[in-house]
């Protein structure tokens, strides 16, 4: 062959050919898809509004709320059926628990919560979030539809507020305050639509007594935010409500909150819009099988004010020297002591915690005793082997709550009254009475001698998602690092995390031995050539 | 002294690439281990399933072409002269005694190497490879095999690359031990090897 020729073909198939390989290998391979751009229609930018004020049976003074329910009612028939079976209403429902524990009716009514440990024998105070009027004991009646109050959730003139202490009751002329004057029922009433933020946020933002108390990622910030805190619902944004996501049928609102739910079904997912393929990338992708959309997405929670992380029931009640209750603040302006509650610990900008979680949740029940330290009040289900088990960014909020030390029972207690002598905490500041009487109500037996006992709580995150530039990246998990989001997360082989220290010394032994072998080896031959 | 044609243009193709992507799997790999930062995280992942993709796509061409022309024989290990070969890399060039055996384009490769490029082609690359597929595209491991986490795939996948780093230092080193330092890294690029003669050979030709 002609030696040209030759050197043409070795430089082609040594060089140029197998450069060509690799050089299209890490061109077509090193790139990422272009996610799925999702606009959002609002429903209500396209329907146009019922004139509610053009109705005659509106135009009226309505002297109590009932009397303007019972109006609704006479045109939207049957809607009254529906919310009388809803959770909003019974504050209940059948719920299938896990671990073969049965079925059971549960929720906000009889569960056991690590705030104010239940809202059952606090209804003054817990039911002003009851979508009825009057639940201020168990006199109250759920078969009367005009108890249900239409305005909390429909009023569009931000004016209905419930008040403060009344059992679901708005303020009425001999008890109007400053604050919770006597809402205009007939301003209101010709001003009705379907539910906006507020309306939601009025009981959801301020769980646990005050704003962002409970959840972490809901709260009043998101009314009016940037898209860092929340890119759904951002002004600036898409200005999503909360009923975009939580699809209404009917009264039925789709979601789940498991401090209360159980079940696996009837949830508000992010798939429901973006679908389990919206980053258009196949390893990206791919890891919906086993992570939440949240659990990237949703990096950091508490993204305005901050969030309870810790609540000490057992330090509550300490006076001053004349008596008198105790405020102490922290730097940042929030209480952290209140002789009424206890001490707190409040964080923003709060890293979550990550839990395998199928979507089914256990809660701790009336006549559970207690078989581990720290409680969980509820508990996240699910592990790494089960196909609809994910990981999920996770609140979990820790504190210390009583219990009755003989039974090994978490108790109700009873912290609300609307005035001293009637035995509730927050007035008279003393834990037996308070006690007695909230296990009273709850109908359950109190031995008189309590403790306190670490318990927790367990939010999953779904809301304040933030702009996917702040989304988490690979090495957040990917990492062997202590720091690493999933470090404590066992279970399972994580790439980048996780390797199996054995295999990898021995390996390394292997690679030394190796260059150990070489080097002896060379060393013979240069030692014998000389020789 | 006689030029002796060893290696096809498609070996020195095949050999050439196939060390490019190795490496690359290798760098990749390791960092995706935790080993090191070179890449980032996501280019590596990326980097190493395209790497994967080529290498496999490779590998299949490969194995056409090896029955087709009937290289394959080259691979089948043979027992004869094995222990002259071990005599001679032990003992044997450090005395500078000759290369026991002869290579020609029908026998490349002495005993020792026929036992370990077998086990490299039987073993660490099928294993990588189905190692590695599983871990691309078996993402429910309980269904219908649990496979426990893949614990059992991935760990294999480590050890393979241990294994094949520990080959690519050792080869490397061999290359050296031609007739001279550089003889068969030159084969390998032009093809040809100067090649002393009178030298015994194994039979196992291929037909």
């Amino acid at each position: 062959m002609n030696k040209s020729v030759q050197r043409l073909t070795t430089f082609l198939v040594v060089l140029v050919l197998p450069a060509l390989v690799i050089f299209s290998t890490v061109h077509f391979g090193n790139r990422r898809g272009k996610p799925e751009k999702f606009i959002y229609q609002n429903r209500a930018d396209i329907e146009k509004k019922v004139d509610h004020s053009e109705f005659e049976i509106l135009q009226q003074d309505f002297e109590r709320p009932q009397d303007l329910t019972a109006a609704c009612l006479s045109c939207h028939n049957k809607r009254d059926d529906e919310l009388m079976a809803s959770a909003h209403w019974r504050w209940e429902r059948e719920s299938a628990l896990p671990n073969g524990r049965g079925t059971v009716s549960i929720g906000k009514k009889n569960l056991i919560n690590n705030y104010c440990a239940s809202a059952e024998s606090n209804n003054g105070s817990c039911m002003r979030c009851h979508i009825g009027y009057g639940w201020k004991d168990k006199t109250f009646d759920f078969e009367d539809p005009t108890n249900l109050d239409c305005l909390v959730c429909h009023d569009n003139t931000n004016t209905y507020k419930k008040r403060k202490g009344g059992a679901g009751m708005p303020s009425t002329p001999e008890n109007a305050t400053a604050e919770f004057p006597v809402p205009d029922f007939n301003y209101i009433a010709m001003n009705v639509g379907k539910p906006l933020k507020e309306n939601c946020g009025f009981c959801h933002f301020h769980g646990g007594g005050g704003n962002n108390v409970k959840h972490g990622d809901l709260e009043e910030a998101m009314l009016d935010c940037s898209r860092e805190v929340d890119v759904h619902m951002a002004k600036s944004g898409q200005d999503m409500s909360c009923n975009d996501c939580h699809i209404t049928e009917r009264h039925n609102i789709t979601g789940r909150a498991y401090s209360v739910s159980s079940e696996n079904n009837n949830r508000a997912t992010c798939e429901h819009c973006h679908t389990s393929t919206p980053h258009n990338d196949k390893v990206i992708d791919l890891h919906n099988h086993k992570v939440a959309c949240q659990t990237c997405h949703i990096p950091v929670y508490a993204k305005v004010n901050p969030t309870v992380m810790y609540w000490d029931w057992s330090v509550a009640g300490r006076t001053d020297e004349n008596g008198n209750p105790i405020t102490e603040y922290d730097v940042n302006h929030k209480y952290s002591y209140l002789s009424i509650k206890g001490r707190f610990v409040w964080d923003d900008h709060v890293r979550p915690e990550y839990f395998w979680f199928n979507g089914t949740a256990d809660h701790y029940l009336y006549g559970d005793t207690i078989s581990e330290i720290p409680v969980k009040i509820n508990t996240l289900m699910g592990k790494y082997e089960e196909p609809d088990a994910k990981i999920w960014p996770v609140k979990v909020h820790r504190g210390k709550q009583a219990y009755d030390v003989v039974t090994k029972e978490i108790v109700n207690v009873k912290v609300f009254a609307e005035k001293k002598g009637e035995g509730a905490f927050w007035e008279d500041l003393k834990w037996d009475t308070a006690i007695q009487l909230g296990m009273e109500y709850a109908g359950r037996y109190y031995s008189g001698q309590h403790d306190f006992v670490s318990t927790e709580m367990y939010w999953p995150l779904n809301h304040q998602v933030s702009p996917k530039e702040q989304t988490l990246q690979c090495t957040d998990c990917h990492t062997r690092s202590e720091e690493g989001r999933l470090a404590n997360l066992a279970g399972f082989y994580l790439p980048g995390r996780d390797y199996a220290k054995g295999v990898d010394y021995t390996g390394f032994i292997l690679i030394i031995l190796s260059i150990v072998g070489v080097a002896v080896h060379s060393l013979m031959r240069l030692i014998y050539k000389k020789g | 002294m006689q030029k002796v044609k060893i290696f096809s243009r498609f070996e020195r193709f095949w050999h050439w690439t196939q060390m490019a992507i190795v490496i690359l799997l290798t760098i990749t790999g390791f960092e995706i281990h935790g080993n090191y930062t070179i890449f980032g995280f996501e280019a590596a992942v990326r980097l190493h399933n395209a790497s994967a993709i080529t290498f496999i796509l490779l590998g299949i061409f490969t194995i056409f072409w090896m029955f087709v022309s009937g290289q394959y024989k080259n691979f089948i290990p043979t027992r004869k002269n094995i222990i002259r070969q071990i005599r001679y890399y032990t003992y044997g060039m450090f005395k500078g005694e000759k290369h026991p055996s002869r290579r020609t384009m029908t026998n490349k490769m002495n005993p020792l190497q026929r036992f370990t490029y077998f086990g490299l082609l039987i073993l660490i690359f099928p294993v990588q490879t189905i190692t590695g597929l599983l871990y691309m595209y078996y993402h429910y491991p309980q269904n219908p095999i649990d496979a426990d986490g893949l614990w059992i795939a991935v760990i294999t996948h480590t050890m393979g690359a241990f294994l094949m780093v520990a080959f690519v230092i050792v080869h490397v080193y061999m290359t050296t031990t031609g007739h001279r330092i550089t003889t068969d890294i030159k084969a390998m690029i032009s093809g040809y090897e100067d090649e002393p003669e009178e030298e015994t050979e194994t039979k196992n030709q291929p037909a």
